[in-house]
């Protein structure tokens, strides 16, 4: 039941885009989201579906894998589009009731349905490509300078390091107590609200509790090996950029700028 | 309660990088009050196997039919038949959930729709077969009990629903010796007294070989043979050449064979290899 969901899943296959520094992907992913709120008008989406489809080219990952990680937000995507379909100003084309749909709220609605589509499909691309080790590495280097101003940045990036590597686990083990539950004829499907909220305390309470027993044996393990935070840690594999980094970095940059000038020409 | 699993396949994650295929073209029939155990080694889709058998898994192809009913069917109601087939999982005692013991051992009996007094009945019977004394224990938490105590208390949670086909998921895993052979000699209790059909999924030869009937050998997501354990444990070497073994009481028979001591080769007991070699001693005293 929790296969569909590929937000946040590596998808290893070894290609140019996956053996890139995670700083530089990160940045990539940052350049894209600031990219999508900087055009006005839907021709310039057209660099950005062709970028990401670029990427994904290059990531030799399926096509229809990628657009997967749109399924669990279907709703928030149509109730996004719903909402700015009745909001737009202007001559009314079509009513249904108080509400009107005008030429303004469809070029809206869709506008933003596509920017939400490809906020989704963009950044789940970083996950996609990187694992959940280089990605954190790649964070705590990027906060790195911040840590002068007080940002515990390797500590942020140990626990989202730790937060990630159980997410697998929980899911599994979320998995496993569900089905044991089941053997024991509980239901989690169907009833109202309030008997299936109650029917979540046979699978919570286990949850929990192994949530912090291994939490607990985690701090343990970590203890007996010496882990006293960042300070003076060396690392076994250091990040390093290349000219390759150099490339993916310089073209989007270039497709900001084309971005930008769109923007500005308009 | 008769099973018959037909052509059983199974894919984890089917069109993904991470596919892996843990069942492939099973077919094992299980008679009505019968004691079987599973064996394989770790990965050999054993616990896949036996989710199977109460519709907690889907099957990517073939069929289960349980009593008659193929429930791979869409009409079948699956929650009758979870009612019917209980399964123990592998460390149960990571699903208690509930204040006290009592409630907890009494909340499979409760879905399935029993009055007060027959939840009662069968709290009681439950916690008497596993040996946990009821007025001791009933109001304590889970929680605060021993590590033996607490896989009791899960087990009996199932006892107690009264299945007529029960599965055990290795029921004995990180258990000590004694406690292990207690809670085997519970689960045969059990079996003596409903004659239902018992499934013990294990890689412990020694707990198998005392207590069941019938041996099914997996591997690799395959059956590779089955039959008594007496057939079972005289392939030494395709067991070995799997990762398994026989009893360890099997081998020191072997040797003592190979020294020249006449004794039967199918001993897989301690009990009866004492037998044997008691009755060997005094045959050789009587020369």
């Amino acid at each position: 039941m929790f296969k569909d969901i590929t937000i946040g899943q590596y998808y290893p296959t070894g290609s140019y885009v996956h053996e890139l520094d995670p700083r530089t992907k990160i940045l990539v992913t940052f350049a894209l989201i600031a990219g999508l709120f900087i055009i006005n008008t839907f021709v310039p989406y057209t660099y950005i579906v062709a970028f990401i489809l670029g990427v994904v080219f290059i990531s030799r990952i399926p096509l229809n894998f990628v657009l997967k990680g749109l399924k669990p937000l279907r709703v928030i995507i149509i109730f996004t589009f719903l909402i700015n379909i009745f909001a737009g100003q202007g001559e009314a084309i079509w009513r249904i009731g108080p509400l009107s749909v005008t030429g303004e709220g469809i070029y809206k609605a869709l506008f933003m349905a596509i920017r939400l589509i490809l906020l989704v499909v963009g950044t789940s691309l970083l996950t996609l490509t990187t694992s959940p080790i280089s990605l954190t590495d790649g964070i705590e280097r990027l906060l790195n300078p911040l840590r002068k101003i007080g940002v515990p940045a390797h500590e942020l990036a140990m626990m989202m390091t730790i937060a990630l590597r159980f997410i697998p686990t929980l899911l599994e083990e979320t998995d496993k107590i569900m089905k044991a539950q089941m053997a024991r004829g509980a239901d989690f499907e169907s009833g109202n609200i309030i008997s299936r909220a109650k029917g979540l305390v046979p699978l919570l309470v286990p949850l929990f509790i192994s949530a912090f027993r291994r939490a607990d044996e985690l701090a343990m393990a970590m203890e007996a090996r010496c882990y006293r935070g960042g300070e003076g840690r060396t690392k076994m594999k250091e990040l390093k950029m290349d000219g390759r980094d150099t490339m993916a970095l310089v073209t989007t940059a270039l497709l900001l700028v084309v971005l930008i000038v769109h923007r500005t020409m308009v | 309660m008769s099973i018959e699993v037909e052509n059983l396949t199974y894919i984890y994650n089917p069109g993904s990088p991470f596919e892996t295929k843990a069942l492939e073209d099973v077919n094992v029939e299980i008679k009505s009050g019968e004691f079987v155990g599973l064996i394989g080694h770790t990965g050999s889709g054993k616990s896949t196997l036996v989710q199977h058998l109460n519709g907690l898994i889907k099957p990517t192809s073939g069929k289960i039919v349980v009593n008659g009913i193929d429930i791979t069917d869409k009409t079948v109601k699956l929650s009758d038949i979870r009612r019917k087939v209980g399964l123990v999982f592998q460390y149960p005692e990571h699903q208690l959930f509930e204040e006290t013991v009592y409630k907890d051992i009494a909340f499979g009996p409760q879905n399935l729709g029993l009055t007060e007094t027959e939840i009662d009945e069968r709290v009681r019977e439950a916690m008497e077969l596993v040996k946990l004394p009821f007025d001791e224990l009933k109001d304590r938490s889970p929680f605060e009990l021993s590590g033996g105590q607490k896989r009791r208390v899960a087990i009996a949670g199932v006892f107690a629903m009264k299945p007529e086909v029960l599965v055990l998921d290795e029921p004995t895993s990180g258990l000590d010796p004694r406690t292990r052979d207690e809670v085997l000699e519970e689960i045969k209790t059990l079996h003596d007294r409903y004659k239902n059909t018992v499934i013990l999924v294990s890689h412990s030869m020694e707990d198998v070989a005392k207590l069941v009937e019938r041996i099914i050998v997996m591997h690799n997501g395959k059956i590779i043979f089955q039959g008594t354990p007496r057939d079972v444990f005289k392939e030494v070497e395709t067991l070995e050449s799997i990762g398994l073994g026989v009893p360890q009481i099997s081998y020191l028979i072997r040797a003592l064979r190979e020294k020249g001591i006449n004794l039967k080769d199918d001993i897989f007991t301690v009990e009866e290899a004492k037998k044997e070699i008691l009755k060997w001693i005094r045959s050789r005293k009587n020369v």
